[in-house]
């Protein structure tokens, strides 16, 4: 995956890029729906504003879980532990008077903080035992913060300092923490995966133990992905609880986030950035559509996820991409042959 | 004296959660994968008990003899097809495909029979117990339960070790290319080792429905036992499995003792010492990591 575009061929010249077509149209495109998503909550109606406000906190989760599974081979969960830890770090710093919009990025970084030692532990497990240990470590998460009498203990606590906003600031508001929480989110993979440790990932992914023994830092790598991973959860448990606004130790800290995290990017397409965005819409479309059948639509979609697993690894997204060969945000690079210039 | 009862039932549950975990143990052990969905198979040989056995005209204290077979059999069935494809993609891919099967299971249950408790019906036995002293009662269930669960590991030893089937399973999990070269097929070796690995935990699944009550969620939670046992005993050894099962239930009986609310989490406290200081597990080859 080594993309040194100066380096001799045997066959001519290769022609390496990262885009397949003009990236100007990718800005124009991704720039205009950007703007109009920040103006939604003043366009679209009220349930609508609501719906997108969930989608954008599972796509955050979703965006982390696929940095974490897709890029660097770690299957957690667990991640729930990182959104209820993000949910209770923004209750906290607004019982104790802070304007909860604000500890959105301090939530964020207290999972980061909670996450780096917690790797010492976890790393020590490989493959399926890695799995599970991320998932004990969500338990005793939610069984340490269900002891707290400070913060209501089992029955939660109502999350502080939203109530001098008036109904509709508040929802506007909160969709727009939702909003740019995933924003920076999709925009931090992004960029993090151009990045220097973007090779290391891929180069551990496509060979690991070459790629150690060629002096790639795989295991910093990974605690690296591990770290940013909790604390995208983090402030998306951080929205979460801003969006709630009742924080509740059973419910920030359910598996079924892990479950709906897992699925919608598998579904969307493992290892592209893409993925968990489509994966995410499509998750929307279908629990609305069967919102009346109760836990119905995570059967459906665990089944579809199930089927998409063993017969289109790379999912809806990586499919599409194989077809068509489109990007609309790359991160690896394309290389042909010759001077193939279309 | 409370702390000798604390001792007593701490082995007890010990042995539920080694019978529970050691299917567990030996699919990772042959197959390097691990069924994400082994405790919602539990629950599911559970419910089978509870709803299936009385059509059958079955008590529900033999309903083993009838849902044992079964499982075992599914065991085959699924590890032939689902697991096996996603074997063949990668490892990666059974422990998406397994964690799917789990949350599927689990919610269907819930929509089936909604969240209550089920329980296997046992009659009398339930409340019998031995009453050793004023605060010491042993239960002749849970005694019956680690009872068999020593059975069970002892017949599962001697099966792996002196039957011819044991020893091409242990040649599989050794070097599956030397022993599919050696001419043994290693697909069906793999859906043995699954048919034992679901039998155990379909019997685990329903003794916990005679302990106590099984819910659609029992599974993920009594996984985490079982898989807290097998690191705390050390990956790859059936009798440490035995002994972290005992340790983890001395830890959350004395964490219950001191709180109610503690029992899970010095549990897992327990665990996340043992993997710091001794990542192997008490009786676990360094070598099992690799």
């Amino acid at each position: 995956m080594s993309a040194n575009p100066s380096s001799p061929s045997p066959s001519g010249s290769f022609d390496i890029r990262r885009s397949t077509h003009s990236p100007l149209l990718n800005v124009i495109g991704l720039g205009a729906l950007v703007v109009l998503l920040s103006a939604a909550p003043w366009i679209v109606s009220q349930s609508l504003a609501s719906i997108l406000m969930n989608f954008f906190i599972l796509v955050t989760m979703a965006t982390m879980w696929n940095l974490l599974a897709g890029y660097a081979g770690m299957v957690s969960i667990g991640q729930q532990a990182f959104v209820g830890l993000g949910a209770y770090a923004t209750l906290y710093f607004a019982i104790k008077g802070m304007n909860p919009f604000v500890t959105i990025p301090l939530a964020a970084l207290v999972c980061g903080a909670i996450a780096f030692p917690v790797t010492f532990l976890l790393f020590r497990l490989r493959g399926g035992y890695f799995s599970i240990a991320t998932w004990v470590i969500a338990d005793t998460a939610l069984l340490i913060i269900g002891t707290i009498a400070f913060f209501g203990g089992g029955t939660g606590h109502l999350l502080p300092g939203l109530s001098n906003l008036s109904p509709t600031a508040l929802t506007d508001a909160e969709y727009l923490a939702t909003w740019i929480v995933a924003f920076f989110a999709i925009l931090g993979t992004y960029l993090l995966l151009r990045s220097r440790l973007g090779l290391v990932l891929a180069s551990m992914r496509d060979n690991e133990i070459a790629a150690r023994s060629s002096g790639a830092r795989v295991t910093s790598a990974r605690r690296m992905v591990f770290v940013v991973a909790a604390a995208g959860c983090g402030a998306a448990g951080s929205v979460l609880a801003i969006s709630q606004p009742f924080v509740q130790p059973n419910s920030v800290f359910s598996l079924q986030w892990a479950a709906e995290m897992i699925f919608v990017t598998m579904i969307g397409g493992l290892g592209t950035i893409e993925g968990p965005i489509v994966g995410s819409i499509i998750f929307f479309v279908l629990q609305q559509s069967l919102q009346q059948q109760g836990a119905w639509y995570l059967i459906i979609f665990g089944t579809v996820a199930m089927v998409v697993a063993i017969w289109q690894p790379r999912g809806l997204w990586g499919a599409f991409r194989q077809r068509f060969h489109v990007e609309l945000l790359p991160v690896g690079h394309w290389v042909r042959e010759g001077n193939a210039d279309t | 004296m409370i702390w000798v009862n604390v001792l007593i039932q701490g082995i007890l549950v010990g042995g539920f959660y080694a019978l529970f975990a050691c299917g567990l143990s030996l699919m990772f052990g042959v197959m390097k994968v691990i069924n994400l969905a082994h405790g919602d198979v539990a629950v599911v040989a559970g419910y089978t008990a509870v709803f299936l056995a009385p059509q059958l005209h079955v008590a529900e204290v033999w309903s083993f003899i009838v849902v044992v077979p079964i499982f075992a059999v599914a065991g085959y069935v699924i590890q032939r097809t689902l697991i096996q494809k996603s074997i063949d993609r990668d490892p990666f891919t059974t422990l998406l495909v397994t964690f799917g099967f789990s949350v599927v299971i689990e919610n269907l249950l819930l929509a089936i029979y909604s969240a209550n408790g089920q329980s296997v019906n046992i009659g009398s036995l339930i409340g019998d117990s031995i009453h050793v002293s004023n605060v010491i009662y042993v239960s002749y269930i849970s005694l019956t339960v680690l009872i068999v669960a020593i059975v069970v590991l002892g017949a599962l030893q001697l099966f792996l070790s002196k039957t011819g089937t044991g020893r091409l399973i242990r040649a599989v999990a050794d070097d599956r290319e030397a022993a599919q070269l050696s001419g043994a097929n290693y697909r069906h070796i793999f859906g043995i080792a699954a048919a034992i690995a679901f039998a155990t935990v379909a019997l685990a699944g329903i003794a916990y429905g005679m302990m106590t009550e099984i819910a659609p969620t029992s599974g993920g939670i009594n996984l985490l036992y079982a898989f807290e046992s097998v690191v705390i005993g050390g990956i790859g050894s059936l009798w440490g499995t035995l002994v972290g099962g005992v340790l983890l239930g001395i830890a959350q009986q004395v964490g219950a003792q001191i709180n109610p609310e503690y029992q899970v989490l010095a549990g897992n406290l327990l665990f996340l010492i043992i993997l710091g200081v001794r990542p192997h597990g008490l009786f676990g080859k360094k070598s099992a990591f690799s």
